[in-house]
């Protein structure tokens, strides 16, 4: 069984991720594109402890974040404890105490939360979930209160192996390291009887208490693991930012990783890595171009459900499959005659949007002077022709995708026939 | 004593208020199974657009056209949304609310600013009710638990009097039965679901003005309503009710307690070392998260509610 | 936003050419929630810098001859999308930012620019802070690149309860906050403060409720009622003031309430008339001091943006005492403007503002009023369309309003 872990694709694939983490930021310098790549690394890790539930065992869990929160606090803690006595060795480890604080909170609380499956775990997770954030903020003692609890990573004057971990790009460095070891630890579990068994608890828990497992005792495992790793994320947030505050584990942040996990794919190993990655550049670097960033993410996430509820990682797998039948190919001009009604009927709804954001929440816009920027074109909002346009460009997108998309239905109900005509 | 009654009134008006609330929820999560976070949401949908309408005509027509107007949207998403989320199962279902609560909240920002809105009080219902121990009781909370009361014995007598209210109930344990005698289901799914969202519309047409009508109000009162339905029992209304009354109760008079947790734990003999946060803590602080650590304590000692008829 | 981030861009851009020294102009990140449900304080606030930035120090001269501009960062108000966008900003070459909204946002940039600083000796960063104001910022954590132009929690309690010594009426006052940080240091501050200044004046009760989860308060107000308190003295701003008050109203409660954030933002608009009379508010300024050139500046400024209301005088001071600083040093260096604004005394419309060298800690003149309905003389102006507006009570000099600092500065 272990040996799938290391089969020669397999290895290539992990090699080769590896390789591309450690490359980007030798291609992508600036402060700002390695912070953001920190960012993605450590909600890789914390999606994919979230898909441990999800994914693997099938239970939908509202507060995940206690554990990375947790996590994140404990590592800060002993940050602050083993101050100038420690080294740079000893702080690359810490995150280890996160996780470790973690798998504590999943035994105390995976307790209580995993004795039920389905729509009551959902709902004590929730409550837990909202408890623990409400507590963060009455026991300054511990959480720090509205400042949060901040520490220093660089122990003076002391190096590991030459890194004192003080520049961002050393930062990352941990965090890849971290990070791959987390998500190779994760994938690992996958392939063992524990993993089995949470995915045999997840399809029909009857059936696998009937062959004498006891689901319940899964389920609890699957949870203190998953806390675990949550934890381990959130030591390298602490770490990163060196400061933590109780907003880590609110239930904004559950429901950030419930959407990277759920966008990226539950169904497959590396949809959360896909997801995370996804939606940390969504908030950070649409939140940066457009006010309307919100409302693109809701939409998005709105359309991901009902039209692609696997994720982006089925779409991924679908083409591989078809990929390896040949069929992708006979495909491919009919995904690009499809993209460009999309196209069309993206930059009108983008219009639309951007003028509805400049004219009613707009920067900018005073009494009388509807004159403003939309999308670097000069427009004014108060006469129809911008809005005429914009209107006109949608409907046309609409009418186009329509069209060129039944068409384009036809051929892939095809491709797909001819793919598991050709499996039976 | 005086205190004991003031305190009695405010957490019934409370836990009248959370009905309102909790009752769509109750019924769309019994009949569908769908766990619809974005119920708040329409909550605050109905509060909106009662004070567009009360500054065009007046607060009395937006009391009846907004709360079918947040269900006729409510019908719209169960058609055009849910229905197709269905397919994919519960998971898929319960985030596509999750997402519309979350589109909900961008909208209202963009359409009625970032602010609260002036969304006031009709004049005929300010003033003073009655006045007790020399504590006022407003005109508009007496309303507002009339309103109240009436929405649960008209739901009542609906769902127990009347044709369609049988078929209802009927569709929910046999949806293939009923479907066989010619009923059309969707159609009754997507009525609960309109009819569950237009309560709530009327809760916020109710609840924008005696608080306040702003952006956040959905995810305030959002997590609060599932306490109520959990705590309840699925599938009860009568639970709703009790539980709704019950945390409006615990919250009123946990706020009224002075005790702290040393002298909890003192009453039973404990004494906690003193100057630890933990022991500093009072009921009061802790009032708002009672609800919480109830619905905790429910899950795990009687999964199906005070009232409910099955588990999950 | 849009287009700014094409001009962020071509400016990275050309900074990487020609060497990040030469600047057309004097930037400032904006670091504050533009998205989201604080959205509007956030957004508030830049179109205030803006609007200082160019009457008050572009129109007459600028900084050396540049114009100083402001560019607003999403920072969606959490404390860790602060750090990403001030890592962000710094790649463009920003070497001043400002923020303001919650301390935990201030705490953690503080940090971040702290440690930015000394592992950057030839790069370094200066904050200024127009509205953060947890205590600790300029005592136990003060930092020699870190200035705040408003009053803190303390000092503005110092002030209420100068105010309260003098007035008899006061006997029994109950103490609410929201249960965080600077619901706690509000708490602890007027309790101190009391037991000095009115030994006679009894705490009659103290509750601290979760931020933003209460709906009703009644149930509070009936107990503040049973207590037989004549004040309140609240840190509360958002809904959880407007609710309160409210509360109050329906209840009969004959109490006043001695606030910080009942004077903006969208609190006037929600309280409407049950605060009339009730609500007392601590500030540096408001619409009926009688200031010649910042009231026309407001008039301006809520003319020029329907639905937004002039609240920061202090916006305005810091962008010139910037400015000021900027020019005197000739310079646009972040330790030679810090240490020109150090201990700089400014003339403004309501006094002299100085900063306090030892721990960078603005002082000012503050106002106590209380909200009135508009009669034209003293309630001049009406606040947010309400009808209702701020009538002074009392007004707190400078000097009076200053607290010692535990401030042990590290300099560089």
């Amino acid at each position: 069984m272990n040996s799938a872990i290391f089969s020669r694709g397999r290895l290539l694939l992990w090699g080769g991720s590896l390789a591309l983490a450690i490359a980007l930021p030798l291609v992508f310098k600036s402060g700002f594109m390695v912070s953001l790549l920190c960012q993605m690394g450590i909600m890789v890790v914390f999606a994919l402890s979230y898909n441990m539930l999800l994914g693997q065992t099938g239970l939908l869990s509202f507060g995940h974040a206690v554990y990375y929160g947790l996590g994140a606090f404990a590592t800060m803690h002993t940050l602050n404890l083993i101050g100038k006595d420690g080294s740079p060795l000893l702080v690359a480890l810490l995150p280890l105490v996160g996780g470790l604080a973690g798998l504590l909170a999943g035994v105390v609380l995976g307790y209580v939360t995993t004795k039920k499956a389905g729509t009551t775990f959902a709902m004590i997770s929730l409550g837990i979930g909202e408890l623990v954030a409400a507590c963060s903020l009455m026991f300054p003692g511990f959480f720090g209160g509205e400042g949060g609890i901040s520490g220093n990573r660089v122990i003076a004057k002391q190096t590991f192996l030459g890194f004192t971990w003080g520049p961002q790009v050393e930062m990352y460095g941990l965090i890849v390291v971290w990070a791959f070891l987390a998500t190779v630890a994760m994938f690992a579990l996958t392939q063992t009887p524990l993993g089995r068994m949470a995915n045999a608890v997840r399809d029909n828990p009857e059936r696998a208490e009937f062959v004498g497992y006891d689901t319940q005792r899964v389920r609890y495992l699957m949870l203190i693991l998953s806390g675990f790793f949550a934890g381990i994320a959130g030591g390298l947030t602490a770490l990163n930012y060196e400061i933590v505050t109780a907003e880590t584990l609110n239930a904004h942040t559950s429901g950030v990783v419930l959407l990277m996990t759920f966008v990226g794919g539950i169904g497959f190993f590396f949809g959360p890595i896909i997801g995370a990655i996804l939606i940390t550049v969504m908030q950070i670097v649409i939140g940066g171009l457009t006010h309307a960033w919100l409302l693109y993410f809701g939409l998005f996430f709105l359309f991901m459900v009902l039209m692609a509820p696997g994720g982006i990682a089925s779409l991924i797998a679908v083409q591989h499959k078809l990929w390896a039948a040949g069929l992708l190919p006979r495909m491919l001009p009919h995904y690009l005659a499809t993209a460009l009604p999309v196209l069309v009927l993206l930059a009108g709804l983008v219009g639309l949007i951007e003028m509805g954001y400049a004219l009613l929440a707009g920067e900018g816009v005073g009494a009388g002077d509807t004159a403003t920027k939309v999308m670097g074109m000069e427009l004014q909002l108060n006469a129809p022709e911008p809005w005429a346009a914009a209107l006109a460009t949608a409907a046309l997108g609409l009418l186009l995708t329509r069209w060129i998309g039944s068409r384009t239905r036809v051929a892939w109900n095809s491709a797909l026939a001819t793919l598991h005509g050709d499996k039976a | 004593m005086e205190f004991v009654v003031i305190s009695l009134l405010n957490g019934i008006t409370y836990g009248l208020l959370l009905f309102m609330l909790s009752s769509g929820l109750t019924l769309i999560f019994s009949m569908m199974g769908i766990l619809n976070f974005a119920h708040a949401s329409f909550y605050m949908l109905g509060a909106y657009f009662a004070y567009q309408i009360s500054t065009w005509v007046g607060f009395w027509p937006g009391l009846l056209v907004a709360p079918l107007v947040v269900g006729a949207v409510g019908a719209a998403v169960e058609r055009y949304g849910l229905r197709r989320a269905h397919r994919f199962g519960h998971v898929a279902e319960l985030l596509f609310t999750f997402g519309l609560a979350f589109l909900v909240e961008e909208i209202v920002h963009l359409i009625w600013g970032k602010v609260a809105v002036d969304y006031r009080i009709p004049l005929e219902l300010d003033g003073t009710l009655f006045t007790l121990f020399d504590t006022s009781f407003p005109i508009y909370k007496g309303f507002m638990m009339l309103v109240s009361v009436g929405m649960l014995v008209a739901l009542y007598a609906l769902l127990t009097r009347t044709r369609i209210g049988l078929i209802i109930q009927a569709a929910l344990t046999k949806p293939d039965m009923v479907e066989a005698l010619g009923h059309n289901v969707p159609r009754i799914f997507m009525l609960v679901f309109g009819g569950g969202t237009a309560l709530a519309g009327l809760a916020g047409v109710i609840g924008g003005n005696a608080f306040i009508t702003e952006p956040g109000m959905a995810a305030a009162v959002g997590s609060i309503v599932f306490v109520v339905v959990v705590v309840g029992g699925l599938g009860s209304l009568g639970g709703a009710f009790v539980a709704s009354l019950l945390i409006g109760c615990i919250q009123t008079f946990s706020v009224a307690m002075t005790l702290s947790i040393t002298d909890v734990f003192a009453l039973v003999g404990v004494t906690l070392p003193e100057g630890s946060q933990v022991a500093r803590l009072t009921i009061t602080q802790l009032a708002p998260v009672l609800p919480y650590v109830l619905m905790v304590a429910i899950l795990i000692f009687r999964p199906r509610g005070l009232m409910g008829a099955r588990e999950s | 936003m849009k287009n700014s981030f094409v001009k962020r861009l071509t400016l990275a851009a050309s900074v990487m050419l020609i060497g990040g020294s030469a600047f057309a102009q004097v930037k400032i990140a904006y670091i504050d929630p533009l998205s989201g449900p604080f959205a509007n304080v956030g957004d508030g606030g830049l179109k205030g810098f803006r609007e200082a930035a160019e009457i008050l120090v572009n129109q007459k001269g600028g900084i050396m001859g540049q114009k100083l501009e402001f560019v607003g960062f999403d920072n969606k108000g959490s404390p860790q999308e602060s750090q990403i966008q001030l890592k962000a900003a710094i790649d463009q070459g920003f070497r001043f930012i400002t923020q303001g909204n919650g301390s935990g946002a201030a705490h953690s940039l503080i940090d971040a620019v702290n440690k930015w600083n000394a592992r950057n000796p030839d790069k370094t960063v200066l904050f200024f802070n127009y509205a953060a104001v947890d205590p600790t910022l300029t005592n136990e954590k003060c930092s020699f690149w870190h200035f705040r132009f408003d009053a803190n929690t303390d000092m503005k309690m110092e002030a209420i309860t100068s105010f309260m010594e003098n007035d008899k009426k006061i006997t029994k006052v109950f103490i609410i906050g929201q249960d965080y940080a600077h619901g706690h240091q509000v708490a602890r501050a007027a309790k101190e403060m009391l037991a000095k200044k009115r030994k006679d004046i009894k705490i009659v009760g103290e509750d601290l409720h979760p931020i933003g989860r209460v709906k009703d308060f009644a149930p509070y107000v009936a107990k503040i009622k049973a207590s037989g308190a004549d004040t309140v003295i609240t840190g509360n701003w958002g809904n959880d003031l407007s609710l309160l008050v409210k509360a109050a109203k329906d209840a009969g409660l004959n109490a006043r309430f001695f606030t910080y954030y009942a004077g903006g933002l969208g609190t006037p608009q929600a309280m409407g008339a049950s605060g009339e009379n009730k609500v007392i508010q601590l500030t540096e300024w408001h619409m009926n001091v009688p200031t010649k050139a910042t009231e026309q500046f407001a008039l301006d400024f809520n003319k020029k943006y329907p639905g937004i209301y002039f609240y920061y005088l202090r916006v305005n001071n810091m962008v010139q005492m910037v400015a000021k600083a900027m020019n005197t040093a000739k310079s646009t260096d972040p330790k030679a403007v810090a240490l020109a604004l150090e201990d700089m005394r400014f003339p403004v419309d309501t006094g002299e503002v100085w900063m306090r060298k030892s721990d960078h800690q603005a002082m000012q003149p503050l106002y106590i009023s209380i909200f009135a309905k508009k009669d034209g003389k003293a309630v001049k102006h009406d606040s947010e369309g309400t009808g209702y507006g701020w009538k002074t009570l009392a007004s707190v000099s400078q000097r009076d309003s200053q607290l010692p600092t535990s401030c042990i500065m590290e300099r560089p």
